[in-house]
């Protein structure tokens, strides 16, 4: 995603605080996500004014206005689509997209498969908490059947999604779970996410500790298990990416699933681009080209 | 009356209308003469019904005119739908082998082209369109070279075997046109000159071009796919990024990203698509990130007919997104406005940073003018209005930089993405200077008022950057026509036929749809002795806009929506008919069946 970043540029994490902290629940696991990406973003030494974090509507979505880098907080599932339009008018920009799952997987769902299968060279980072935090407690595309939530008060009757199977079947080209509480681990993740020239998917169950009681901190804890605890385990492999997203319940697989290299992002598969960033492309066409426009139609 | 000649092909869909139709644009336009092509269709691959008209002359040829001199029937529907639609002078060319003629008006020549004897069928299955173009090529009185030539360019690729093929029918048809067929009254002149013929979705496209849009996206919906059609072919050559989107909310939202980033960008769709894309125009007003989005009408509601052309999306545009913001929409008054308007709604768009939107329509979209290239200019003035690209340039003096200061004009400095020492949050929730929203836990109506009339005084300096519409023809004239838009060209035309039958007419055509200097349009009207709102829709939506923002009633108004254009004859009996108090609404019936 980035050029191999200058030595000698410094970011302390002091100058990515935004201008306001935020105001999500005490205990909100979106605090941990912001932590993270903001230690990635240290270590990596990207120059936040190189750094473009855009994101929908939801409580996650407010993350843009709390660190500071070049921001957007844009419409309730359209993140994905203006990112889309940022990396191609500048690919010189490390874009990250930031939401939930209800912004993602719900309202913004067929976004999310088409800038996937696009290869589109971003980081989405989706705060997983399988409920409608914003709008006070509804049944989001991830929440599991049987949940009861305010507009589902008998219970989920609808299967959820399972992001990292539609991720891999989407042609996403980098795809991994995190857990919001696994600083650490979460912060390799992103790293690597911000590396990877392509779609990054990284799922991270981020807990809502004010409306979703089934899936709390306490109920993540037991089940995490690291994919890179297992030696065993390639990531170059689809088919065993795809066998390990079905795994839930008992144990639940975070990190890396899958990665491969070899598919052009979208802005590398298009020649307009080779001569530099749009961004700073003379907006006048040589004469010669537009009097062969013109000459077509004679 | 201006000398014009019009021809009209008609066929199924896939029966190679459109070639005939493009040799006799090439021909015409290369003798300097003027035309106009208009394509009434069905959405329909193969079979169906289309009926092409091209009219030309020594003059701007603004519309398709009220006469058919020269039938083209490529089968039997085709004869029978429109020989009535001939008068004295005017003649019929068809394959006298598969089609029956009718019986012609008064005048009218049939002319039967024995094909297979001609050509040979077997080979050749358009034989029967090449032998008429060749056929009527003579009877205009144009020499047989120029269409060898254009014969030689269409069918280039294919080679020369093809080509010579081609060539040879087209000879038989026009020397069988020597000696059995009278040639038409006028003989077409030649002038020094050369023009260009382009669709309205070719000059919007190429007008985004010269206005240096550097991004280009959307998702096919007839009548607007041309723009996207001329941008991928023509997008390396041009530099412009193009996208084909999944759906047009996510057209909207990239559109936004790169302009965001720094590019100007453009989106062109039809009503159905626009209507998905309103929530992403709020978007473009709240950041104060300007795109421009074309809106080519074709006739509603819901998917309606997607290949008749309406003037039936005005409302939508003018309440498109919820809530206040400043807006800029403005309709092209013909083909060759459609490449003028790009430029100068994007210096607009952008010195003010809204969303600016370009109100076409099918018409204009799908049909052909010849435009002189001195017309294509592509070096516009360019104005990016205040905007920060580099580290140096642009306030930040205090060391805070405000994206949405407050300011008089009610713009503020914008910097893009990958400037030090601007780093900032564009948010679609309210938001202070700062951009820290002020949705949540700074809610504060002081700073939301302050917001609002900072972005909605910019809507004081959209007034003065655009121009105030002008009244064409006499002052003292019996009649005022009103329109906006696309009807420019056949309003003007029934203009100077009404003139010439002693009622002296002029008109008012708006191009600016908001702002839409209201104080002006009343200043004009307010002299006028008789006034009709002419109009491609239902309910008079322009009318009812007039009202909302001036209370001008007119005295009359002519409407069509029956999906096809108006005829200058249309408007000329309509404002006849209200003249002699007949009625006040007129809706004109279209007399060709398509």
């Amino acid at each position: 995603m980035v050029t191999a970043p200058a030595a000698t540029n410094h970011v302390a994490l002091a100058d990515l605080r935004g201008k306001v902290d935020p105001d999500w629940c005490p205990g909100c696991g979106d605090f941990g996500v912001l932590a993270a990406v903001q230690k990635a973003l240290v270590e990596l030494r990207i120059p936040n004014h190189n750094v473009v974090t855009i994101s929908g509507i939801g409580c996650s979505s407010n993350f843009p206005g709390f660190i500071n880098t070049y921001g957007m907080h844009t419409l309730h599932g359209r993140a994905l689509a203006v990112a889309t339009g940022v990396k191609l008018a500048n690919h010189d920009l490390t874009v990250l997209v930031t939401g939930g799952d209800g912004d993602g997987f719900g309202i913004g769902g067929n976004h999310f498969v088409h800038s996937m299968r696009r290869n589109v060279d971003l980081l989405y980072i989706v705060m997983d908490n399988q409920i409608y935090g914003l709008t006070t407690g509804q049944t989001s595309p991830t929440s599991r059947v049987g949940m009861k939530t305010k507009s589902m008060p008998f219970g989920n009757i609808e299967a959820p999604v399972n992001p990292i199977s539609l991720a891999l079947a989407a042609g996403a080209t980098f795809v991994a779970r995190g857990f919001s509480a696994e600083q650490k681990h979460l912060t390799g993740l992103i790293k690597q996410g911000i590396l990877h020239k392509g779609f990054s998917f990284l799922d991270v169950f981020s807990p809502c500790v004010t409306y979703n009681h089934d899936n709390t901190y306490q109920w993540f804890r037991p089940r995490m298990k690291k994919l890179e605890d297992d030696p065993a385990y390639d990531h170059a492999d689809w088919m065993a990416a795809m066998g390990k997203s079905l795994l839930w319940d008992e144990e639940i697989p975070i990190g890396k699933f899958f990665e491969r290299t070899d598919v052009p992002t979208l802005h590398g598969a298009e020649p307009v681009l080779n001569a530099g960033p749009l961004a700073h492309a003379d907006t006048r066409i040589p004469v010669d080209v537009t009097q062969a426009f013109v000459e077509e139609l004679m | 009356m201006k000398q014009t000649f019009a021809i009209g092909i008609g066929g199924a869909a896939g029966q190679g209308v459109a070639t005939p139709g493009d040799i006799f644009a090439k021909i015409f336009s290369r003798r300097g003469l003027h035309l106009n092509a208009y394509n009434a269709y069905q959405s329909i691959i193969r079979g169906g019904h289309t009926f092409l008209t091209i009219r030309t002359g020594l003059e701007k040829v603004t519309n398709m005119g009220d006469r058919v001199d020269l039938l083209i029937p490529l089968n039997q529907d085709a004869m029978d739908r429109h020989l009535g639609l001939l008068s004295h002078g005017a003649a019929c060319i068809y394959n006298s082998d598969t089609i029956k003629p009718g019986v012609g008006a008064e005048g009218v020549q049939l002319c039967p082209l024995p094909v297979a004897k001609l050509a040979d069928i077997t080979r050749n299955k358009v034989a029967q369109n090449t032998l008429a173009v060749g056929a009527g090529l003579n009877m205009m009185g144009i020499g047989f070279p120029a269409l060898r030539e254009v014969l030689a360019e269409q069918f280039k690729k294919k080679g020369e075997a093809i080509v010579s093929e081609n060539v040879d029918i087209a000879r038989a048809g026009y020397d069988y046109a020597t000696t059995n067929f009278r040639p038409f009254a006028w003989p077409l002149p030649m002038t020094g000159k050369s023009y260009a013929v382009l669709s309205g979705n070719i000059a919007m496209a190429m007008g985004g071009a010269a206005a240096g849009v550097k991004f280009y996206c959307a998702y096919p919906m007839s009548p607007a796919t041309g723009v996207l059609h001329w941008m991928a072919a023509h997008a390396r050559k041009a530099g412009i990024m193009v996208r084909q989107v999944e759906d047009e909310i996510g057209v909207v939202n990239m559109a936004i990203g790169a302009a965001h980033a720094g590019v100007r960008s453009m989106c062109a769709t039809s009503g159905g698509g626009f209507a998905l894309m309103s929530e992403g125009l709020g978007l473009s007003a709240m950041m104060e990130t300007p795109v421009v989005v074309i809106d080519c009408q074709r006739a509603g509601p819901s998917t309606g007919v997607p290949t008749k052309t309406e003037q039936g999306d005005l409302w939508q545009m003018l309440g498109a997104a919820f809530g206040d913001y400043p807006r800029v929409l403005a309709a092209p008054l013909d083909i060759g406005d459609c490449f003028k308007i790009i430029p100068e709604i994007f210096n607009i768009a952008d010195r003010f940073q809204c969303p600016g939107i370009v109100l076409c329509d099918l018409l204009l979209s799908e049909g052909r003018l010849s435009v002189d290239p001195k017309d294509l200019d592509f070096v516009p003035v360019i104005d990016r209005g205040e905007l920060i690209t580099t580290a140096s340039s642009g306030p930040n003096g205090d060391g805070v930089y405000k994206r949405y200061k407050i300011t008089e004009s009610g713009v503020s400095p914008r910097a893009v993405p990958g400037v030090p020492g601007y780093t900032h949050t564009a948010a679609s929730d309210e938001h202070d200077e700062d951009g820290v929203l002020i949705s949540d836990e700074f809610t504060n109506s002081t700073k939301r008022r302050a917001m609002m009339e900072k972005r909605m005084r910019k809507v004081a300096g959209i007034e003065v950057a655009v121009p105030p519409p002008e009244l064409w023809g006499p002052r003292d004239a019996d009649i005022t026509l009103i329109g906006w838009g696309s009807t420019k060209g056949v309003i003007e035309e029934a203009c100077e036929i009404l003139t010439e039958q002693g009622i002296s007419a002029n008109q008012l055509q708006i191009r600016w749809l908001v702002p839409l200097h209201g104080d002006a349009i009343l200043d004009i009207l307010k002299c006028a002795r008789r006034t009709i709102i002419v109009e491609n829709n239902y309910s008079g939506q322009f009318a009812r806009y007039l009202r909302s923002e001036t209370s001008f009633v007119p005295d009359g108004y002519i409407r069509k929506y029956d999906g096809e254009p108006f005829m200058p004859h249309h408007i000329v009996e309509a404002v006849k008919e209200q003249l002699i108090g007949k009625s006040k609404l007129s809706v004109p019936a279209h007399e060709i069946l398509v």
